[in-house]
């Protein structure tokens, strides 16, 4: 019996509602009206422009170009042409340029069809610098959420080893089950894409952590595992929010306390998300650079529940209508989990990098609560996986003393909402430390 | 373009901040699953002490929301729904003899929310317990508090006028000292009665368990004593804390240290008290006659009043058990349990201090140690 880990203090058990959409498998998406690319998929700074309005343009194609360390390419989802260049608002309420790309009509007729599988690659012929290069170019960043440029993460810093490669499949928020169906139906190229990090980083310890919610995910890993031998640690973890984030998996499975301001390589571990490691196969087994991923369609106000695989820059509307538009009166549309995601006001906002899923709530879900005096009940101090005291920090932001805020650890913050979540008082807990963090760094 | 965004904006209103899932309790929640929580031990005191214990309960509760009223319209923020009012209402009613002149609850209560409550910031900023705060500003100001207010409950036979008109605990404790004998048996001998029921159930024990109990313990849980109208049942009490358990509206850190506690320190050093020694005293009979188990699972468990980590919790808790003890056994009075509280709610920021653990990655590792 293996077994179960979770990481220490903290976190809060929100109703899975993962039954929705987890028996679905991945169903392909092939969009046919104007695909708008944002420059800014990710962490860091947006990818600099490189084409203008007119040019013809291919799929794979460098439209954006990294600009700096912390940033990623982008690729064109499609072979067409650019028709317009204009700033949108994304799905988190920021503004970007976007490129708007009108497909070619035969391009899109064969999409479906397309398979082209490279199983000529060799990857004991490459030098993992040239891996890592390639992982750059592709403009591939953490799938989970984060959207952190995956180069970054695996070119480790002279004199620091890589000693635990540590796989997140915990998926941790409720709805989502798009890393979920990947390990069903993908575990072998996972693992493929495995092999390639073990190339590149070449740790001490592989691990995989799975919730245990996700049985059948860690049944199929398993198998797989002892077929391929590649040797990895499947571990089953508790169910607990938010086990997904880095700090907090590592310490599930590692035991440590990743120090504040450090980085996970400080303590030699390197944490990828599953489907980023599935983006990795797919760049060198399938020459694809990063322009789709999985998205679960979800929430208690969609006709059908789905995961789809879609390229980027198709619009939300176009999946929400793919998967049966809405039963009941929606109150909330949230790009991402219902932990951590954003509202959005628009759903002609585009399918990016880092989307995991859309949930469509309706009032049953979404309930108004009637925000009261705070009632010094501890809940939240109980609940914060940082160990902060988020109504202490909330007073401070309050009357607007930002300074002393920080010094409480403000920064540690990471907007997890488990304190939010288990406010009886309702006090708007998360985004007083957004606007507290904005403040703060001014 | 403008159309569109405003057609959405019509369309999914709801724009907020993550999280968008919470979880069911709310304020409102707590305040009411409290007070209903409180109805079976409600009425169970109107049934034994009679219709004039329901004016006394329902006097406390409007007064209180009363108060709350008046400090909503002078600071024009409505609060009166929340049922926090209406909580400390009935819990101060909970705490007053059942044949108390009416207008003492009702200055109890405006105590309690203007004074304790409402001029400390209101709901969750008050450092002191305000029902218990309200319970003891009127027990200091009127003699009748402890005095002839008390009443013979209805299912108990009946016995002698200087017995009838006190408290067990406070006969013990103001004629009982150096008898040596145990609690009850010193009661029975004073002239204090026990229902068939008792009688009953006292013999099944002690000839299936061969134990040697006087009578008395078992209309004592089952509250078939005098006391407080709220006070007395301990085993509807129970009842209610296991319902608000089960809720998870309190944990159980605070009940199970206070009452552990307290039954230890009875047990230990109560007998000095009658003159049998150490380890002989009548815990059982200090747990079920006074008010321990409405202060160890509503009074103490109070949100604004108690620490907010579990170990300070269970030092609460255990401090809680032993100035109840102390006070009882030790000290001037034959209750305890308000006066503990309210001793132990100002130490209340010193235990979170203590009892606060680092942040997560603040704890040193091994090699910045050496």
């Amino acid at each position: 019996m293996i077994k179960v880990k979770s990481f220490g203090r903290g976190g809060v058990h929100p109703s899975g509602y993962k039954k929705l959409a987890n028996s679905k498998s991945i169903k392909r998406l092939v969009y046919s009206g104007n695909y708008i690319v944002p420059m800014s998929q990710h962490l860091g700074a947006p990818a600099q422009c490189l084409v203008s309005v007119g040019d013809e343009i291919k799929e794979y194609q460098l439209i954006g170009e990294a600009a700096g360390f912390i940033s990623a390419n982008v690729h064109s989802p499609v072979t067409g042409k650019v028709v317009g260049l204009r700033q949108i608002s994304l799905p988190n309420g920021a503004v970007s340029n976007a490129v708007e790309i009108e497909p070619d009509k035969d391009f899109i007729d064969n999409m479906s069809s397309q398979q082209n599988d490279n199983s000529d690659f060799n990857l004991d012929e490459m030098p993992s610098e040239i891996l890592i290069e390639k992982i750059k170019a592709a403009g591939i960043v953490g799938m989970g959420g984060a959207t952190f440029p995956a180069n970054v993460k695996l070119s480790v810093p002279k004199g620091k080893n890589c000693t635990d490669l540590i796989i997140n499949g915990v998926e941790c928020e409720p709805f989502l089950c798009a890393d979920h169906r990947l390990m069903l139906e993908k575990g072998d190229q996972i693992f493929k894409g495995i092999e390639i990090l073990k190339k590149i980083l070449n740790p001490d310890n592989i691990s995989i952590g799975i919730e245990n919610n996700k049985k059948d995910a860690i049944a199929n890993f398993i198998n797989i595992n002892a077929e391929k031998g590649v040797g990895c640690n499947i571990q089953p973890l508790k169910v607990k929010y938010p086990q997904g984030d880095e700090k907090q998996l590592i310490k599930a499975i590692m035991g440590k306390e990743l120090p504040s301001g450090a980085l996970p390589i400080d303590l030699g571990a390197v944490v990828l998300n599953v489907s980023t490691v599935h983006a990795i196969y797919d760049l060198f087994y399938n020459g694809k650079a990063l322009v789709e991923r999985v998205v679960t369609v979800t929430g208690d106000a969609i006709a059908n529940p789905s995961n789809f695989l879609v390229r980027v820059g198709v619009p939300y509307s176009f999946l929400i209508e793919q998967a049966g538009g809405f039963v009941d009166e929606v109150k909330k549309i949230v790009s991402g989990g219902p932990m951590m995601g954003f509202a959005v006001l628009d759903t002609s906002v585009p399918i990016t990098k880092g989307s995991g899923g859309i949930l469509c709530l309706s009032k049953s879900i979404v309930r108004d609560k009637h925000t009261t005096n705070c009632l010094s009940c501890g809940r939240c101090l109980n609940a914060c996986p940082m160990g902060l005291s988020p109504a202490m920090l909330y007073k401070l932001i309050d009357s607007g003393k930002y300074g002393p805020a920080m010094k409480m650890g403000l920064m540690d913050c990471k907007e997890c909402g488990c304190c939010s979540y288990v406010c009886p008082a309702a006090i708007p807990l998360v985004q007083g430390f957004k606007l507290g963090k904005r403040m703060g760094r001014k | 373009m403008e159309k569109k965004s405003s057609e959405s904006l019509e369309k999914y209103p709801v724009i907020e901040v993550s999280p968008h899932l919470k979880a069911t309790s709310t304020t409102f929640t707590i305040m009411w699953a409290v007070s209903i929580s409180l109805i079976p031990a409600a009425l169970w005191g109107v049934i034994s002490f009679g219709w004039y214990s329901l004016v006394v309960l329902l006097a406390s509760i409007i007064s209180a929301v009363a108060a709350e009223g008046l400090v909503n319209w002078g600071t024009k923020r409505l609060t009166i729904h929340d049922g926090s009012a209406f909580l400390t209402g009935l819990l101060i009613g909970f705490n007053m003899p059942p044949e108390i002149p009416i207008y003492i609850p009702v200055i109890g209560s405006f105590f309690a929310i203007l004074v304790v409550k409402a001029a400390f910031g209101g709901l969750g900023s008050n450092w002191m317990n305000p029902a218990l705060a309200g319970r003891v500003f009127v027990f200091f100001s009127f003699n009748q508090m402890g005095g002839s207010c008390w009443k013979k409950p209805r299912f108990l036979p009946e016995m002698v006028d200087s017995i009838s008109s006190a408290t067990p605990l406070s006969v013990v404790k103001s004629q009982g000292a150096e008898c040596g004998i145990n609690s009850f048996e010193f009661l029975k001998q004073m002239g204090y009665s026990h229902s068939a029921f008792d009688a009953k159930l006292t013999d099944f024990f002690n000839s299936s368990f061969g134990l040697t109990l006087p009578n008395g313990y078992f209309d004592a849980f089952v509250g078939n004593i005098p006391g407080c109208i709220g006070e007395v049942s301990a085993l509807l009490l129970i009842l209610g804390g296991i319902f608000l358990l089960a809720k998870k509206i309190i944990t159980w850190h605070i009940p199970v240290a206070y009452i552990v506690s307290f039954l230890l320190f009875s047990w230990i050093f109560g007998g000095l008290q009658t003159g049998s020694g150490y380890f002989s005293g009548d815990a059982f009979f200090h747990l079920f006659t006074g008010g321990v188990i409405l202060a160890a699972f509503y009074m103490a468990t109070d949100m604004a009043t108690s620490p907010v980590y579990p170990k300070g919790l269970i030092i609460y808790g255990v401090l809680l058990g032993f100035f109840t003890f102390f006070i009882r056994v030790f000290g001037s009075f034959p209750e305890g349990a308000s006066l503990a509280i309210l001793f132990m709610n100002m130490f209340v920021p010193m235990i979170n201090k203590l009892t606060k653990s680092k942040p997560f990655g603040y704890v040193k590792t091994k090699k910045e140690a050496k």
